[in-house]
């Protein structure tokens, strides 16, 4: 069924939009038989890596292809039966074009769920319908809200295991969408599924006749992907300056770059931070043609009235809604590096297309992603750890707060002597405003979600 | 004024969608310009294929009107089909582009590679890579592999850190988050950069088709002699086909990948135009690397090993 879907609608190039999306679970919720099925059923599973995983799983005893060898590409995934790393998957539909996150669901895989979610647009979480919430959803939870996925669904799983009851289904759906809504996730949609049987994945269920929602599939091609970005400041940072000196352009000066956030048009005021020299946008080339207005995330070329010296880090924003510079972040991160990070570390800031020197000048407190409990003043973050950190840089920065722009709230920590990637950061408080009062926090002593 | 044919490709009711191909172009367009901005001495791996030919395409598109600030290297196997490296002389020459080649052959001719029993010569590409890579102190390489290739590359990131040795360490990779590339490599290391990672084997179709784009005639049905071996149709060389237990016949085929003639298979098609391509791509039950390529037949992890070495 789902073949003729596939080849229907791609030989119409260019007509379909793309999604991202993460999904997050343990083996046990069924994780990798919900992405084979849609892998397998949307036809991006072909006849040779179906042989192939068959061969693999017959070769360890097993006599039902085990699913998880589709993603799980690597020589040691494979001798331990685990996933490591993050495995990004294609698959597509005439609606839509999907790259999926694939990331492993344990502890110390936390950098690889936030790494995955920082481009989603909507993330998975997986619960096993017999178990309900556990620890590990909240963490999940947490990690789509501070990494603010725009959407998040529920799919409880193993419905065929409980019954198809919708008792079950409510219960759980209930609590989870209080619990992710108390931390601002703006968008909740819980989906009973049976990822083995094919309920609810692509096809609707023919036994829960009482879920009136869409299917997973559904809802994947149906979810809105565009926020509407003229509500948002525009945000130009340069990455490179364009200058042919030829016979035939002797005198072009652009400046390329991808736009980070809202819209730009021709005729817009602008300043250039952190000079805070200001011009006009004269022209916009958008890859071969020029246009009037452009928006977040095309890469286009900026043509400005004046001559300004502007080079790679710079950031040209409309006058009327740049951002101001600051030499102090303060910051949410998820540590990504095996070596901890101190008081006093030095390291190298990069944000968008600037990398200045900074100094980690206090680690005022670490989250437990479970409970949402705290740890002031722990000294150091080891990997895996989110906590608070405040930084000193060389330079202003013109950061925007993550909850504003994950593109121009985000930072990444390097290590100056070896470029290790140290840390990932969020500027600003961790969950949304709207969470403070109604989240519980079991072990937090203060109010706030700015632990 | 032409902002609207932007705007109405995956439009729907929201003025701001960009089409799916519109998005991939626009990613892989700033990791060119993140590269040119960061790195010194960067080159484009083009071998005359199609996903080197759309990287090129792309690297235009992103510096314009200046010319790609970049050079191109070919790892030459020796086993060539001619149409390609045909292709390859007229690109360089009309975009006046600088082309560096490293030759396999020249390898074997110094005795510092051995020819393999099988003949095969895409596993030796890996030392004349490194060597170029080393003499020319590239810092950046282009490559254009894509993720939904290989379960390994799967795994793979956009900028891939790659050791003294140009080995690539799955487990000690850096985590990729946002749109922030972390180029940052000490002296001998570099980075292998790959901008189609997102791309699947029918976007690269369907966007050589919207933007026009020129292949070499082989990616297009045409009769040619072949043999079949391990399941492949080969076409006969230089290079050591077919052996006395092979038979030649005439066959109307096609490639859907192009690289060393004595291990890239034909595929039967009568797919004449990049219309009839698509809609082949689209119907087939095999994936491209399956369908064409018998080095990555070998064991589960060819491709890792492959990489772990060097490869691209």
């Amino acid at each position: 069924m789902s073949t003729t879907h596939a080849v229907e609608g791609v030989v119409d190039a260019g007509a379909t939009s793309l999604l991202r999306f993460a999904t997050a679970g343990s083996v046990d919720d069924g994780k990798s038989t919900l992405v084979g099925r849609l892998l397998h059923d949307s036809k991006s599973v072909l006849a040779d890596q179906l042989e192939a995983v068959e061969r693999a799983s017959l070769g360890r005893g097993q006599e039902a292809p085990d699913l998880a060898l589709l993603t799980d590409g690597l020589r040691a995934e494979r001798e331990q039966g685990i996933t490591i790393d993050v495995a990004y998957r294609y698959f597509a539909t005439p609606r839509r074009r999907f790259i999926l996150a694939d990331t492993p669901g344990h502890v110390q895989y936390t950098r690889n769920m936030v790494t995955g979610a920082s481009t989603a647009e909507l993330a998975v979480v997986l619960v096993d319908a017999r178990n309900g919430v556990v620890e590990q959803t909240r963490r999940h939870a947490a990690v789509a809200a501070l990494l603010r996925v725009p959407h998040v669904v529920l799919a409880v799983n193993k419905m065929d295991l409980v019954g198809y009851e919708e008792s079950v289904f409510a219960a759980i759906a209930e609590e989870f969408t209080s619990y992710a809504a108390s931390l601002g996730v703006q968008e909740i949609t819980a989906i009973p599924i049976s990822a083995l049987a094919g309920d609810n994945v692509v096809t609707a269920s023919a036994t829960m006749d009482w879920y009136g929602g869409p299917t997973v599939l559904e809802h994947l091609e149906t979810v809105p992907v565009v926020a509407d970005p003229s509500d948002d400041p525009g945000r130009f940072p340069v990455q490179y300056v364009i200058r042919p000196q030829t016979a035939e352009h002797p005198d072009y000066r652009g400046y390329a770059g991808q736009i980070a956030s809202g819209v730009l048009r021709v005729g817009d005021p602008v300043t250039v931070l952190p000079s805070g020299r200001t011009s006009t946008i004269e022209a916009i080339d958008a890859l071969g043609q020029t246009v009037d207005v452009a928006w977040a995330p095309q890469s286009v070329t900026l043509r400005l009235a004046d001559d300004l010296d502007i080079s790679r880090g710079d950031l040209i924003a409309p006058t009327a809604s740049a951002p101001s510079a600051s030499q102090d972040i303060e910051a949410t991160v998820c540590h990504v590096a095996d070596r901890p990070l101190t008081v006093g570390h030095r390291v190298l800031l990069k944000h968008t297309t600037r990398t200045v020197k900074a100094i980690v000048k206090d680690i005022p407190s670490r989250l437990t992603l479970d409970d949402l409990s705290q740890h002031p003043a722990p000294g150091e973050l080891a990997a895996n750890d989110i906590g608070r950190i405040v930084v000193r840089t060389a330079e202003p920065l013109a950061l925007d707060a993550y909850a504003d722009s994950r593109r121009t709230g985000s930072f990444l920590l390097i290590d100056p002597a070896d470029g290790t990637t140290l840390t990932a950061g969020m500027t600003g408080t961790a969950f949304a405003e709207a969470a403070s009062d109604a989240a519980p926090a079991p072990e937090a002593d203060d109010d706030g979600w700015d632990f | 004024m032409t902002t609207a044919t932007v705007a109405t490709e995956a439009g729907g009711d929201n003025p701001y969608a960009l089409s799916h191909l519109d998005a991939l172009e626009s990613e892989a367009v700033h990791i060119f310009r993140e590269v040119a901005g960061e790195f010194e001495r960067p080159v484009i791996l083009f071998s005359g294929g199609k996903d080197s030919i759309v990287m090129l395409h792309l690297a235009l598109k992103a510096f314009a009107p200046a010319p790609v600030p970049f050079s191109l290297l070919h790892v030459d196997t020796g086993h060539n089909f001619p149409e390609v490296l045909d292709y390859r002389d007229r690109t360089v020459e009309r975009h006046g582009l600088r082309l560096h080649v490293a030759s396999v052959q020249d390898f074997i001719d110094r005795g510092e590679l051995r020819e393999r029993p099988d003949g095969t010569r895409n596993p030796l590409q890996t030392v004349p890579l490194l060597d170029a890579i080393e003499k020319n102190r590239f810092d950046a390489v282009f490559g254009g592999g894509r993720r939904d290739e290989e379960k390994a590359r799967a795994k793979e990131r956009v900028f891939s850190l790659r050791d003294e040795f140009g080995g690539w360490d799955p487990r000690r990779q850096r985590p990729e988050l946002w749109q922030l590339y972390n180029g940052r490599h000490s002296p001998g290391e570099h980075v292998r950069v790959f901008p189609l990672s997102n791309w699947t084997e029918l976007d690269v179709w369907q966007y050589i088709a919207r933007e026009k784009i020129e292949l070499p005639a082989i990616y297009y049905a045409h009769e040619r002699e072949v043999f079949a071996r391990s399941g492949m149709w080969l076409a006969p060389g230089e290079w050591g086909g077919p052996k006395d237990s092979e038979t030649l016949e005439t066959r109307l085929v096609r490639y859907r990948t192009v690289g060393d003639m004595s291990c890239t298979g034909a595929v039967d098609s009568d797919a004449g135009t990049i219309e009839a391509v698509i809609a082949e791509i689209a119907a087939s039950r095999l994936t491209e690397r399956g369908a064409t390529r018998a080095d990555d037949k070998m064991s589960e992890a060819a491709m890792e090993d492959r990489k772990r070495e060097g490869y691209f």
